[in-house]
């Protein structure tokens, strides 16, 4: 069972909510920060990292003393990230998608390919038992994609340490498909990144549910819908969780009912808790009554996406 | 012509808020007719929310293309799924399908089907739009939903305001930022001269503001920290600002958690027209100031 938390809007408590379940969800389950770019959940479940592992693209490497300069590569190039110049073939790294066809079409064979480090993941289990991966984009990179791709591909066996990492390839396609893979009745909690673009399509690809967090502004709603279209289209079962609830209006609800998307839980806006939350503390350390609600959430969940 | 761009690491933190306020203050200001506005987050856009303009221009956006399988003369060899390295080919009854949402748009497929029957298609990727807000020219974009290339579609939004902001000579290019650093931030982020961080004091928003400074400083754009719901955790604002006096940063204020930025966007305000006396706004105007000036005097 994987689980997706996103919600369109920057900080609307996607992290929040997503450790909460994790924290509530028992035995067997693993959590994978998605949010490659500002990945915060490791700052309230406190992993000890024990893996770290270098990812990125296969960029393309040309040997000169094959190569004809015949120009193939660059014709085939969507990216326009190789170019045939007089004598010299140049590849452009920062626009390369690592994607192989200009590998696959040189006559000479005069391409191969090297590693492009674009990230780390990081692995390790936190004190109350949780197996945890996060991806971290390196400063300056600007594709955040192939990370979560490589990230979504470790399972919670590689996560536990019993296979050695390097034989998890970071080659991107080499992988098992996700739908070649054996079902599982563990639970998955993937902590998604803002927005509606390509990062937060691939955190929901593959996944059974999506768990979207909001707040009752018309920011929090204009977000909202775009992520409940990329569900919709993904064909994913959704529920909404209302945060900061009794501020701004009443159009998320509406919005909601309108739609068909249930609101499976309402988190009230409490300065206790914004304040719990800002020092570092997970929304059930902070109010230990919600552990009982996040409970109940999970079982709707499951109940849902089964 | 100067730009400004606002941006956050983590999201929600303020930026749109802040950014609205600005241009609020700078048409009320010495700056009144000097500003042109541009969201650059183009998959929550949200800047025209509480600026409610009027459009003037719009148009398709054309990001990138997607693999299509003309089912009459596939052979269902199968090589287009060997070959692709973003698992978009799926093999479902006894057909090999493009799954659009997963297509990089590489073509690599295209170039090794043996029957010819894969082409690219361009994709409506979004649209793009230019409107009049009552504070200033607003250049923004729509991304649709789940759709690539927002960087792209950043860089158009801005070209555009660039273009205007240089022909009539206009003094400042306020651009409301995206969260995060990866693409969209790094194409919101070109070419500007300063950048203004709405941190929050929460250990994700620390976490985020030291990734976006060091964004920042990898393409050498000058930063300012602002510290935006400051009172929540104090002792996360003085880890802040002392973070940003061992680096040299200079921070331009305090901004108070105040119910009344909530109810400005519901009302569709800026909070600094909403309500001028909160105490949100006191300290948004205090900041504007200190940006303001530091922008328009700092020689490049």
């Amino acid at each position: 069972m994987r689980i997706v938390v996103a919600s369109g809007k920057g900080g609307t408590g996607k992290t929040t909510v997503a450790a909460s379940l994790a924290l509530v969800a028992g035995e067997a389950v693993r959590f994978l920060d998605c949010d490659v770019e500002a990945p915060n959940a490791a700052l309230f479940l406190n992993p000890v990292i024990k893996t770290r592992q270098e990812v990125g693209i296969q960029l393309p490497v040309v040997d000169e003393t094959l190569c004809t300069y015949c120009g193939r590569c660059a014709e085939v190039c969507e990216f326009h990230a190789i170019a045939v110049i007089g004598k010299k073939t140049l590849v452009f790294p920062e626009l390369c998608h690592g994607c192989g066809s200009c590998t696959l079409v040189c006559p000479e064979k005069a391409i191969s390919e090297r590693l492009d480090v674009l990230g780390v993941l990081e692995s390790g289990r936190t004190p109350s038992g949780i197996d945890f991966a996060q991806g971290v984009l390196n400063v300056g990179e600007p594709m955040a994609v192939p990370i979560i791709r490589e990230l979504k591909k470790w399972d919670t066996i590689s996560l536990r340490g019993e296979i050695s990492l390097e034989a998890t390839s970071a080659l991107p396609g080499r992988s098992l498909r996700l739908e070649e893979r054996s079902p599982r009745d563990d639970i998955e909690i993937r902590d998604a990144p803002p927005g509606a673009s390509c990062p937060v399509v691939e955190t929901l690809r593959g996944a059974d549910f999506a768990l979207l967090v909001t707040e009752p502004t018309p920011f929090g709603l204009h977000d909202l819908k775009q992520v409940v279209e990329i569900a919709r289209e993904l064909g994913l079962p959704a529920g909404v969780v209302v945060n900061r609830d009794g501020i701004g209006d009443n159009a998320v609800e509406a919005y909601c009912a309108a739609a068909n998307i249930p609101i499976l839980m309402r988190i009230p806006m409490e300065r206790r808790i914004a304040e719990a939350i800002a020092s570092g503390q997970t929304l059930i350390d902070a109010a230990p009554e919600y552990r009982a609600r996040f409970r109940e959430l999970l079982e709707s969940i499951l109940a849902r996406a089964a | 012509m100067k730009q400004l761009v606002i941006l956050s690491g983590k999201g929600g933190t303020g930026k749109t808020c802040l950014t609205a306020a600005f241009a609020h203050l700078a048409a009320n200001g010495p700056l009144a007719g000097q500003v042109i506005l541009a969201d650059a987050d183009v998959d929550a856009a949200n800047l025209e929310l509480v600026l409610q303009p009027t459009l003037i221009e719009q148009q398709d956006f054309k990001g990138g293309k997607v693999a299509v399988i003309d089912q009459e003369t596939c052979a269902a060899c199968g090589d287009c799924q060997a070959v692709c390295r973003f698992d978009a080919i799926n093999y479902t009854d006894g057909l090999y399908v493009v799954d659009p949402i997963a297509c990089d748009g590489c073509a690599a497929c295209v170039y090794q089907c043996p029957t010819g029957s894969i082409e690219m298609r361009e994709q409506l990727a979004g649209k793009f739009y230019f409107s009049e807000s009552r504070y200033g020219p607003l250049y923004h974009a729509n991304l649709l939903p789940g759709q690539e290339n927002s960087g792209k579609l950043v860089t158009l939004v801005k070209q555009r305001a660039r273009l205007q902001a240089l022909d009539e000579q206009r003094e400042l290019l306020i651009v409301d930022g995206p969260p995060g650093i990866g693409c969209p931030v790094i194409a919101a982020v070109s070419g500007a001269d300063l950048a203004l961080v709405v941190a929050e004091p929460t250990v994700s928003g620390a976490h985020d503001m030291r990734r976006a400074l060091e964004t920042l400083q990898h393409f050498g754009v000058r930063a300012l920290v602002c510290i935006n719901k400051a009172d929540i955790f104090p002792a996360g604002t003085h880890q802040i600002e002392a973070f940003c006096r061992e680096r040299a940063i200079e921070t331009v204020g305090q901004i108070p958690f105040d119910l009344t930025v909530a109810s400005a966007m519901v009302a569709g305000e800026a909070v600094t027209a909403f309500q001028p006396q909160s105490a949100a706004s006191l300290a948004i105007r205090q900041v504007w100031e200190r940006v303001s000036a530091s922008i328009l005097e700092k020689k490049p």
